[in-house]
């Protein structure tokens, strides 16, 4: 089915139609019902798809047998994520908001590979992957820095370990390299616990690059930190996604994060059995400053319709948790 | 002015002094010394408590004598208590040492694989329970010595705390650092190695202080039944009915209990990085 909406070369007025700014791109459900594919906004050739997600499902088994079931402890199988498609093209920045437990994280763990999908497949370069690996560095919400390790050593510890044949003075430069870029140089000998929230994200951050991977995750990096920190940071991501144009596939609740990072937002459903529902493209010029951004034409629009949308889907979380 | 600031500062030093918490404890401690050691010495002279009671003043006289005369040998049953002392810190060193070195290994082992941990816990759970002293008679059947028993009871008792802390830090290491090493493709000895290890460290290391302070239990109650060592010290002074000597080494017993306790509080505290 994917293949029929996003193949066919449906994608020549996918770039420049301005005036539909939102595309939804294969969001594609199991029934037959109201799907929201327009094929004219399907703007992604797959065949040009650096990240392509097929189908993914993802069920946590309930709690069953008859042990369970006497103990009254029985509990019947979570469909998170229910046939989720998506392709993500090479050098693009990609936000996923949703509302609450919606099953972001579990996507974004399945793409890194800690988890797998119960069905379905995520290929990248046209191959599929299943477990994790080098290619993608992972920044995570709670920082996850080993508090034994110094700042420089957390970051050599990943550097070691995905290039264990290259010379001691190579992995030094490169660790250096990296404390610069996040703006750490000063802070090497320091351990994680001796640092604020904000310079230990910076030092996953580096972390995560220092193993040059081609695509970048982060579970809400900056979800820990304070508001002006925040800010801070997204600069830096900012600045140095400019740099390097890796993919990026971040996870985040702040609407104006999103727009001032990304070329699109995947707006997810509430759970259970999330889908997507809708892509937006963001088509602020780069490189993006934040005063540049929020006077853009488009930006109270984009604002409004993903405010919308969060605002519609978590009151109908609400109004379940009610019932 | 100036003086009246200057004296205002001065009685706010003073207060600030006697408000420390430090200084409350110490003299508070100083307070209750004195006065259960003028109560002993009270009650012994007046003969409150059982016949042969000693006074402080004799007990700490003998302390004395024991601290600046340790090192003599008189034959078995006259032994310096500094001979005594180093006898049960070896039997300890070794017995602890042999248990520590099982107890680690077979404690990550235990922690890292949920099959090893259900097929081995029921002999954990048996044995962790029996008083180490169960095993003395066993212990000399098979030894037919004293000192090999002593360390093995020793041993058998400082195991269990070991081992079970290391299983368990190493069980529940947060899953956040495990995530890392698999996103980074690392090697399962690689994460190990450099990830769970270290961060079992904490556990490890008091698994290792209730361990030590185990050990240190058990060998006076072993030695009291295998002839030398500081247990045998109180046993041969209960024998001669010298009370201060009994005394005097429930003293020393207690200080280097102190003192190796504080080693592995050390070294909790180094292993900590900023936790608690
Ligand atoms: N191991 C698990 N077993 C059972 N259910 C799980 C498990 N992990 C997640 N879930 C459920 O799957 C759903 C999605 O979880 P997930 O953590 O992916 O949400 P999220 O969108 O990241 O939420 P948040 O915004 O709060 O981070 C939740 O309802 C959660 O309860
Ligand atoms: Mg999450």
């Amino acid at each position: 089915m994917s293949r029929f909406f996003s193949s066919g070369g449906n994608s020549q007025n996918g770039k420049g139609d301005k005036s539909d700014l939102v595309r939804p791109l294969v969001s594609l459900s199991n029934s037959t019902t109201n799907y929201r594919v327009n094929k004219q906004t399907v703007s992604i050739d797959p065949s040009n798809a650096q990240i392509s997600l097929r189908h993914i499902s993802k069920v946590f088994p309930g709690r069953k047998g008859w042990l369970n079931k006497l103990t009254g402890q029985a509990s019947s199988d979570f469909v998170a994520i229910e046939d989720m498609s998506l392709d993500i093209e090479h050098n693009t920045f990609v936000s996923i908001i949703g509302p609450s437990g919606c099953g972001k994280s579990t996507l974004l763990n399945i793409i890194a590979g800690l988890s797998s999908a119960t069905s379905g497949e995520v290929l990248i370069d046209g191959q599929i992957v299943d477990k994790p690996g080098s290619d993608r560095g992972m920044v995570f919400q709670n920082y996850a820095l080993m508090p034994w390790m110094t700042v420089q050593g957390n970051i050599k510890f990943a550097v070691e370990t995905v290039f264990p044949k290259m010379s001691e003075i190579q992995q030094k430069r490169i660790v250096k390299e990296n404390i610069q870029l996040v703006g750490l140089t000063g802070a090497e000998k320091k351990r994680p616990h001796e640092l604020s929230g904000g310079m230990r994200q910076r030092v996953g951050i580096a972390r995560a690059l220092a193993i040059n991977p081609q695509i970048l995750l982060m579970d809400e990096p900056f979800g820990a930190l304070d508001a002006l920190t925040r800010g801070f940071l997204q600069d830096e991501i900012e600045r140095i996604w400019e740099q390097q144009r890796k993919t990026a596939i971040m996870i985040t609740h702040s609407i104006e994060e999103a727009l001032l990072l990304s070329d699109r937002i995947v707006m997810m459903t509430k759970g259970p059995a999330a889908r997507i529902d809708e892509v937006l493209d963001v088509p602020f010029p780069r490189p993006r400053d934040r005063t540049a951004v929020e006077e853009h034409p488009d930006y109270l629009k984009l604002k409004k319709e993903m405010e919308d949308h969060l605002y519609r889907e978590t009151r109908a979380v609400e109004e379940e948790r009610i019932r | 002015m100036t003086a009246i600031s200057k004296r205002a500062i001065k009685s706010k030093k003073e207060s600030r002094l006697l408000d420390n918490e430090n200084v409350q404890a110490i003299l508070l401690f100083l307070l209750s010394l004195a006065i259960f050691l003028g109560f002993w010495e009270i009650g012994a002279n007046l003969k409150w408590f059982s016949k042969g009671m000693p006074t402080a003043s004799l007990t700490i006289k003998e302390l004395w004598y024991w601290v600046t005369h340790p090192f003599y040998d008189n034959g078995p049953n006259d032994l310096g208590i500094g001979w005594n002392l180093l006898i049960s810190l070896r039997r300890v060193a070794i017995g602890y040492t042999l248990a520590s070195v099982i107890a680690v290994p077979l404690g990550i082992l235990v922690g890292i694989s949920r099959v090893a941990f259900k097929a081995f816990n029921p002999y954990f759970q048996l044995l962790k329970p029996v008083s180490p002293l169960a095993w003395l008679p066993l212990g000399l059947y098979i030894f037919r010595n004293s000192e090999l028993t002593g360390i093995f009871i020793i041993t058998i008792a400082s195991i269990w705390p070991t081992l079970t802390n290391t299983a368990f830090g190493v069980a529940n290491v947060d899953s956040s650092y495990l995530d890392v090493s698999k996103t980074l493709g690392a090697s399962r000895w690689r994460t190990i190695f450099k990830v769970i290890i270290p961060a079992a460290l904490p556990n490890i290391i008091s698994g290792l202080r209730i361990s030590m302070g185990i050990s240190w239990l058990v060998i006076v109650a072993a030695e009291m039944l295998l002839g030398t060592g500081l247990g045998y010290f109180i046993w041969n002074e209960w024998n001669n009915l010298y009370i201060p000597n009994i005394l005097v080494a429930i003293f020393i017993i207690g200080v280097v209990g102190i003192v190796l306790d504080q080693i592995f509080a050390y070294l909790e505290k180094i292993v900590s990085f900023g936790k608690s």
